[in-house]
């Protein structure tokens, strides 16, 4: 699947900001930076990588900045980086 | 006839008796200066460093400061920047609060210039690298009432208080505010420096603002002022409604201030003649309006509305509906305007405000107090200190005080903030003891403590709804999950004294 540059989401707290960029290795790549990182870095991490092999994408370089976005916020920002990434609407 | 001359060997024997000398009238010739400009030169003013050197201060000693200027103070920087060049080690720093300005202390303490602190509270960068052990002994953390008893009992002893002010005379007459053509700064109440007044070997007045005697009228008293010293500011005035205060527009606050309310009109004491202290936080401070509402609406009038005193408390008491203002702190501009220019507007010292063993103090009169928390927990315990993420950013103010003394405490908090939960299994760090909290207000439901039955059935009849703790903390886990433990290290880095002086709680460093 080709990917493209894409963001989705803001820095304002209880929200997430997600990059995705082309992988240069294979894989998924995530790059966190959370406010809840001790207590939550690993969840957010599950989620993110969850939503995108859901979405068929396996092979990026993610950046997010977390805000302490909940679960359902750090998926609907992932799945719509995803979708301006691919280009694939997934909500038709 | 007996004259001075017959008595004198009588006035000799009685001198004698009572092992006194005997009077020598004095050759000196009287000083015939014109006062205004002989209490210039006979006054107690002095340079900081002329101050530090005369008020015998030595190595281990403890200094203590206020916070009255809270975001703008500039005097703890100052008098320690200025011992730190005098070469002093090993000081104890007893401040009434220290917050996000301070973080030039971390320097000094790595110098060994402090080497213990007791404060209220900690915010920002020294909050932040304290957390990380960066001092050997634990900093101790006491409630504005307990640290006015610790000051009066001796626990907490003051050998040296530095202590801004906003107008002061040669002779050290005092104010939090000046009423000079040349006023640089104002605070209005000084509370948290009364203890410290009374109770320090030494004094020394800070000012911005040097005016001349009689500076009446003064919060602090010349008979316990020891210098005086003149710099071009104590503190930036526009910054005292910095930090933890807010007005808030976020509909979240809203909807909490209005439950708030709710709990106040309906648990049984609003009636005429009550009393009533609000905190800093937006849902509070928005709760006042709908009291005030309902206050008119029905024809009650609040005796004394007590604390930490706003804009908000201010405008009630102009418009008729509270007799009286009791401010151990101005919260903001209007209110210390208010300290100065009306009478009903009463300064109390932190003792007087807050302290377990005054009998006299204010919160054991006070009927509702509505507090804010970081986390509230299942058996009512609140922390207010220390941050989900173990890292201390905030402050005890007079928390655990009102909670206690009150008839009914009230903590207003969102169930959740960001992906923080507020309702939890157990604080992070024991501020508030749970039996001395009644209800917890939140977006989703209001929970009373057991130990309140009758409260609860007073709120329910007023149609208000009443849900278990248990059911909010579950509520909240739901949204978030379940949060991994924090990295907590093996070094106390923090003591939290009870109001009573025994201790509560330990807060341990964190390890990144």
């Amino acid at each position: 699947m080709e990917i493209r540059n894409a963001v989705a989401g803001t820095l304002e707290s209880g929200d997430i900001m997600v990059q995705i960029a082309p992988a240069e290795t294979e894989g998924l790549h995530i790059d966190l930076d959370s406010s809840v990182a001790a207590q939550f870095g690993k969840q957010i991490r599950r989620v993110i990588e969850e939503t995108l092999t859901g979405l068929g994408v396996e092979n990026a370089q993610v950046k997010a900045v977390d805000k302490g976005a909940l679960d359902c916020t750090i998926r609907a920002r992932v799945t719509a980086a995803a979708v301006r990434a691919t280009g694939k609407d997934v909500w038709k | 006839m007996s004259t001075l001359k017959d008595r004198a060997a009588a006035i000799s024997a009685q001198a004698g008796k009572m092992g006194k000398t005997v009077y020598q009238e004095t050759q000196e010739a009287k000083n015939g200066m014109f006062r205004r400009d002989y209490q210039k030169e006979n006054g107690k003013v002095v340079t900081l460093e002329e101050a530090i050197r005369r008020s015998g201060l030595k190595d281990g000693m403890t200094i203590s400061f206020h916070h009255h200027f809270r975001g703008g103070d500039k005097v703890v920087n100052m008098v320690v920047a200025k011992l730190a060049e005098m070469g002093f080690k090993n000081l104890h720093l007893a401040a009434s609060s220290l917050s996000d300005v301070h973080a030039p202390l971390i320097e000094h303490i790595k110098s060994g210039v402090i080497t213990k602190i007791t404060t209220s509270g900690l915010r920002g960068e020294l909050a932040n690298e304290i957390s990380h052990g960066l001092m050997d002994e634990p900093v101790e953390f006491r409630s504005h009432g307990g640290r006015g008893s610790a000051i009066a009992t001796g626990e907490i002893h003051i050998d040296v208080a530095f202590l801004g002010a906003s107008s002061c005379d040669p002779a050290g007459n005092a104010s939090g505010y000046s009423r000079s053509e040349n006023a640089k700064s104002i605070c209005g109440s000084l509370g948290y420096a009364l203890p410290d007044a009374q109770y320090a070997d030494k004094v020394v007045i800070i000012t911005d603002d040097l005016v001349a005697y009689p500076n009446t009228p003064n919060a602090i008293s010349e008979r316990n002022v020891d210098y005086v010293v003149v710099v071009d500011s104590v503190g930036d005035s526009s910054k005292i409604s910095s930090g933890a205060i807010r007005d808030s527009k976020n509909p979240r606050d809203i909807l909490l201030a209005q439950n708030a309310a709710k709990v106040i009109i309906n648990g049984g004491y609003f009636k005429e003649g009550f009393s009533i202290q609000t905190g800093t936080g937006g849902a509070s401070l928005a709760a006042v309006k709908y009291i005030r509402e309902s206050m008119i609406e029905r024809g009650i009038h609040a005796s004394y509305a007590l604390g930490g005193i706003t804009a908000h408390m201010v405008k009630m008491h102009e418009e008729g509906l509270i007799g009286r203002l009791i401010d151990v702190q101005s919260f903001d501009k209007v209110a210390a305007e208010s300290l100065k220019n009306d009478a009903f507007h009463k300064e109390v010292s932190a003792n007087e405000y807050a302290s377990a063993d005054e009998p006299g103090s204010a919160t054991h009169f006070l009927d509702m107090v509505i507090l804010s928390a970081l986390e509230v927990d299942v058996n009512f315990n609140v922390n207010v200190l220390v941050g989900s993420d173990g890292i201390i950013r905030g402050a005890i103010g007079g928390h655990p005080d009102t909670a206690a003394d009150s008839a009914l405490s009230i903590i207003v908090c969102p169930l959740l903030r960001g992906r923080i939960p507020c309702v939890v299994d157990e604080v992070t760090t024991l501020i508030t003891p749970g039996s001395t909290v009644d209800v917890v207000v939140t977006e989703y439901g209001i929970a009373v403590n057991p130990r309140r039955p009758e409260l609860a059935e007073r709120l329910r009849a007023a149609g208000l709804r009443i849900v278990d703790i248990h059911d909010l903390r579950d509520r909240a886990r739901k949204a978030i999950g379940t949060p991994e433990p924090l990295p907590f290290g093996d070094k106390v880095v923090g003591v939290v004294m009870n109001r009573e002086g025994s201790v509560q709680d330990v807060i341990m460093n964190i390890v990144d």
